[in-house]
């Protein structure tokens, strides 16, 4: 008897048995052929027993056993549609406001979601237009110094290149490209700067969507001093002329031959480029240069890139192994630095990781997730409030279920009205939805340059199917469990004593989710308060030098005191120095720097400056001197540094370190400089970095800016002046210049951008969830109200009867808090700040002020509502009874 | 003529009912008749003439008390009806009329 319990017939052919029969033959015929199983187990085993079981199932699969076609319910479903229609557009008409609430709410959080999804789709649609694109790789290279944390860079060094063409199998074609081609293209007496890159022969086997207009693929790039020009670059440089064969003088007067003419890179390219030149050129450059072999050694990472298609029957994996190989041989010979490359699929790079040295655009995946998690919290928010008021006021539409049931709707058929009347809705809602998102969209565009650059949210006619689609989902989504509730409802119940509360004892599910709302509300205006001070405080933090009134102006190549000297004419001016570089808006410029021991090295931060700056920028000299003017020198011999590397090296004071002597740069190449300076730490990169070793070096030459001071109440006419002095000494690049606090401005603009889209959200989820709540303070003062007339009635005051309403929403408001600030508080705390340096303490003032916020707009919300009802004639409403 | 007329196997299936009496369900129906005729009867075909006899109303069924064998499945026990019965009857009667019609010599040689 122990093999009849251990044996079962096969659980799959039973489901098969539950899924086609008719559930009036279902359980004797189950309990027939499990009899049959039985019997078999004894005589013929268990294997022919579960044979016959699954056969048996097959076989009973007869007219009479098989359920009815579900196609017929289907049909009536569709004929009952128009019905469904019709008396969901009169439920929408007959209340109003609830509709206007569900509709405003559903418009508002869509237009957001509309405008994330054209976003999104544009980001994802980055450099899908390549041929073989599935194919297409680059290399990416992570660079480790020491045991220091690696670094990853979208480029690579030649080397790498190099040896991927000679030595991996597997490759279909490959190119080696360089960022900085380009510069002042002289044709004839004409002066024109054009950009593009260095770009090896096989750019257009790779890019086969770059497709050349004129000019030879094969050959167009093989040849030194070659150009490509792109049909704007083209226009630009000759005109109407042809330009094939032409000849650009270029960097310094080199004599360039138009080989082709490319069609330029659509927008969703993540590298675009307006010329072309023959990588032979560059290679043929250095070759001839004796500044050693740097730029094709295994370091030298910074600029270069490394594209390919794989062959088809070629992985990934094979080729990362074969470049595994590459990259161990070369890092042995290496002792400091360590560089790991790998593939990187090209439809990875635009989202992608965050890479240092990107060739074009890029943008980070996590900050899309970020993105789309927020406005999904928005769009939960509306769908919320759609829940909560079909839900309570569900109670009203109860009888019309009982009716529908008892004329013979299944559970089916109601669920699917009440899923209809949701989807009108959200039909509705994006109608608005869509205004809203062409009033927003150039608000979003505008905020930050980086958005500018890589989204051109065009309305495409996909766009607008994604759109549709979009709001269908949601309508399902929102009104899913009203129509699950509403069709569990029991006919017999509700017709015998509908209006009882008791059916709708169970839905405390309304109450989660005003607490979810708010408590997502008060999270957005906690972390909408917080990144704006800490913005601030950025803006206003004190650098450890001053950059009032001080205008830096690009030199663009042009010598540093020429310029100087057309401005130092300008009475407004009042102070000018250079500069290699400008400090504390991100950028830096690195070198190695080693004192005593030639094994201990760190990376010296530094900028070159003339012997204006330290004064004009008030930066304070902790001991010895400023540079001294001189012309011209030979041999770098002095350097100011700050406390740090004192610090760093064990110096001893700043008056003892005058006069020591470190070393710049590493290996052989070393020079030693003389400590003549100590400057106080000041922020040289962003705030949210720490101080580490800097230098001042004094590099006469080699300045990129000028850094005015300008003293003057009509700025307008003052940068007038400067232009117009600029353009006497050249007429070819743009006046570029900036003030300084403006800079600063502009590197802090992620947290702008951030405060802005999360107060703009916050602002849009108390928006909404203050609707809802207004909805059920509504509802509630209109179905108590007979309650509160008794109430009134027998003696309850106004400010009873208030608070007898209003006590209720207040203690879910205060669950909300109780939630949202510690969870807002630790997010912040340990999370979003935890790694900047310098950061805003969060005080009672940004936690609190949300609270304060959202306590008043829920307190007003039912209050006004129960004020209402509370001031409302017992007479008038009890006069029906 | 489907309401009315009997089949040789309904016919069998109908007689061994209401010769089982209370315990007569598909499963003990198939046994009894592969008993009686010693034909071997597949489950499958008594199914569908009990389901095609309760259809013309000969039969009646209902469902009996949950057992633990059969995987706690409850048995469909059927009974013959009053039309179920009259049809056995009328049957019987017309066979029965065909057999006194045959002379009894013939009946010898067989």
């Amino acid at each position: 008897m122990k093999t009849e319990k251990t044996h079962l017939p096969p659980k799959w052919a039973e489901r098969v048995l539950e899924w086609y029969c008719r559930p009036g033959v279902l359980e004797d015929l189950q309990g027939d052929l499990h009899e049959f199983f039985d019997r078999n187990l004894e005589n013929k085993g268990p294997f022919r027993a579960k044979v016959n079981y699954v056969i048996d199932v097959v076989k009973f699969m007869r007219p009479y056993t098989v359920k009815k076609l579900e196609i017929l319910d289907n049909i009536t479903t569709f004929i009952m549609f128009k019905n469904y229609f019709k008396t969901s557009i009169r439920s929408i008409g007959r209340n109003k406001l609830f509709s206007a609430i569900n509709v405003i709410g559903l418009a508002i959080s869509m237009s957001v979601c509309l405008l994330m999804i054209s976003f999104l789709s544009e980001v994802f649609s980055y450099d899908n237009f390549h041929v073989d694109k599935d194919r297409m790789y680059r290399i990416m290279t992570s660079n480790q110094f020491l045991q220091e944390d690696p670094s990853d860079f979208a480029s690579t060094s030649v080397l790498v290149g190099k040896r991927l063409q000679e030595e991996v199998p597997g490759i279909e074609s490959s190119v080696i490209m360089r960022r900085n081609f380009g510069g002042d293209a002289k044709i004839g007496d004409k002066t024109i700067p054009i950009s593009g890159i260095w770009a090896g022969e096989g750019f257009f086997d790779v890019f086969k969507a770059f497709p050349l207009i004129q000019g030879n693929p094969e050959t167009a790039l093989k040849e030194p001093y070659s150009i490509v020009l792109t049909e704007e670059a083209a226009v630009k440089l000759f005109g109407d002329e042809d330009p094939m064969g032409k000849i650009i003088q270029l960097r310094s007067e080199n004599s360039y031959t138009v080989t082709g003419i490319v069609q330029k890179p659509p927008h969703n390219s993540h590298f675009t480029f307006e010329t072309l030149g023959s990588f032979i050129t560059y290679e043929n450059e250095r070759k001839k240069n004796s500044t050693g072999n740097y730029w094709i050694s295994w370091n030298d990472i910074w600029s270069n890139y490394v594209y390919m298609v794989l062959e088809p029957n070629t992985s990934a994996s094979q080729v990362n192994a074969a470049l595994k190989a590459i990259q161990d041989e070369e890092n042995a010979k290496n002792d400091r630095v360590n560089n790991y490359v790998k593939l990187q699929s090209i439809g990875a790079i635009m989202p992608g990781p965050d890479l240092s040295n990107n060739i074009g655009k890029s943008m980070n995946t996590s900050i899309l997730w970020l993105l789309s998690g927020l406005t999904f919290i928005v769009i939960l928010c509306a769908g919320f409030n759609y829940t909560n008021l079909s839900i309570a006021r569900s109670l009203r539409r109860a009888k019309e279920v009982g009716v529908r049931k008892v004329v013979g709707a299944s559970r089916k058929q109601v669920f699917s009205q009440f899923i209809v009347e949701a989807i009108i809705i959200s039909l509705i809602s994006l109608v608005f939805a869509t205004l809203l998102f062409y009033v927003i969209k150039p608000e979003f565009l505008n905020l930050d340059g980086e958005i500018q650059e890589v989204a051109k949210i065009q309305t495409t006619p996909t766009l607008f199917i994604y759109f549709f689609v979009f709001s269908i989902v949601i309508g399902i989504m929102a009104g899913f469990f009203p129509a699950v509730f509403l069709s569990k409802l029991k006919a017999v119940k509700v017709l015998k004593d509908a209006g009882s509360t008791t059916l709708f004892k169970k839905i405390n599910m309304r109450k989660v989710l005003i607490v979810v709302q708010f408590t997502l509300s008060l999270a957005f205006i906690i972390s909408a308060t917080i990144g704006y001070r800490q913005y601030k405080y950025a803006l206003a933090f004190d650098l450890g030098f001053k950059t009032e009134n001080v205008l830096n102006v690009r030199l663009s190549g042009n010598d540093a005191n020429t310029v100087a000297n057309a401005f130092r004419s300008i009475p407004e001016v009042t102070e000018i120095s250079k500069s290699l570089m400008i400090p504390s808006i991100g950028n830096r410029y690195g070198n190695t720097l080693k004192y005593d021991d030639p094994m201990d090295s760190v990376t010296l931060y530094y900028n070159i400056i003339d012997e204006n700056y330290i004064p004009l920028m008030d930066h304070d000299l902790v001991a010895g001197t400023n540079f001294e003017s001189r012309p011209e020198q030979e041999k770098e011999e002095v350097i100011i540094v700050n406390e740090q590397v004192l610090k760093r090296f064990n110096i001893g004071t700043p008056d003892e370190a005058i006069g020591k002597q470190i070393q710049l740069g590493g290996g052989t190449n070393g020079n030693k400089v003389r400590i003549i300076g100590v400057v106080k730490d000041f922020h040289y990169a962003k705030i949210s970095d720490g101080i580490k070793s800097f230098g001042f070096r004094y590099r006469p030459g080699e300045y990129d800016y000028l850094n005015l001071k300008i003293n003057t109440n009509d700025i307008v006419g003052t940068m007038d002046k400067l232009k117009s002095a600029w353009l006497d000494i050249d007429d070819v690049h743009e006046f570029s210049a900036m003030f300084y606090d403006e800079r600063i401005e502009r590197a802090y603009s992620e947290f702008s951008v951030m405060f802005t889209i999360v107060g703009f959200l916050a602002f849009i989820t108390i928006s909404l969830a203050a609707l809802g709540l207004l909805g059920m303070a509504v509802y509630t003062a209109e179905t108590r109200l007979k309650e509160i007339s008794i109430r009134k009635v027998l003696g309850a005051t106004e400010g009873s009867l208030i608070k007898l309403l209003a006590r209720g929403f207040m203690w879910l408001l205060i669950i909300a808090a109780l939630i949202a600030v510690p969870a807002t508080y630790f997010l912040f705390d340990s999370v979003v700040l935890a790694q900047s340096v310098n950061r805003i303490s969060i005080g009672i003032i940004e936690l609190m002020s949300g609270v304060v916020v959202i306590f008043a707009i829920g307190f007003l919300t039912i209050g006004s509502q129960t004020l209402k009802a509370a001031k409302s004639n017992p007479a008038e409403t009890l006069r029906t009874e | 003529m489907k309401g009315t007329n009997l089949g040789e196997f309904e016919e069998l299936v109908l007689l061994t009912i209401a010769a089982l009496m209370e315990e007569a369900y598909s499963v003990s129906i198939c046994d009894e008749i592969e008993r009686i005729t010693e034909r071997k009867i597949k489950l499958g075909v008594v199914h569908s003439v009990l389901n095609r006899l309760e259809k013309k109303g000969y039969v009646q069924s209902h469902l009996g008390e949950a057992t633990k064998v059969r995987g706690g499945r409850r048995k469909r026990f059927f009974t013959v009806t009053h039309a179920g019965k009259a049809t056995l009857h009328k049957v019987k009667e017309q066979r029965d009329q065909l057999w006194n019609l045959i002379p009894e010599f013939t009946m010898k040689l067989v």
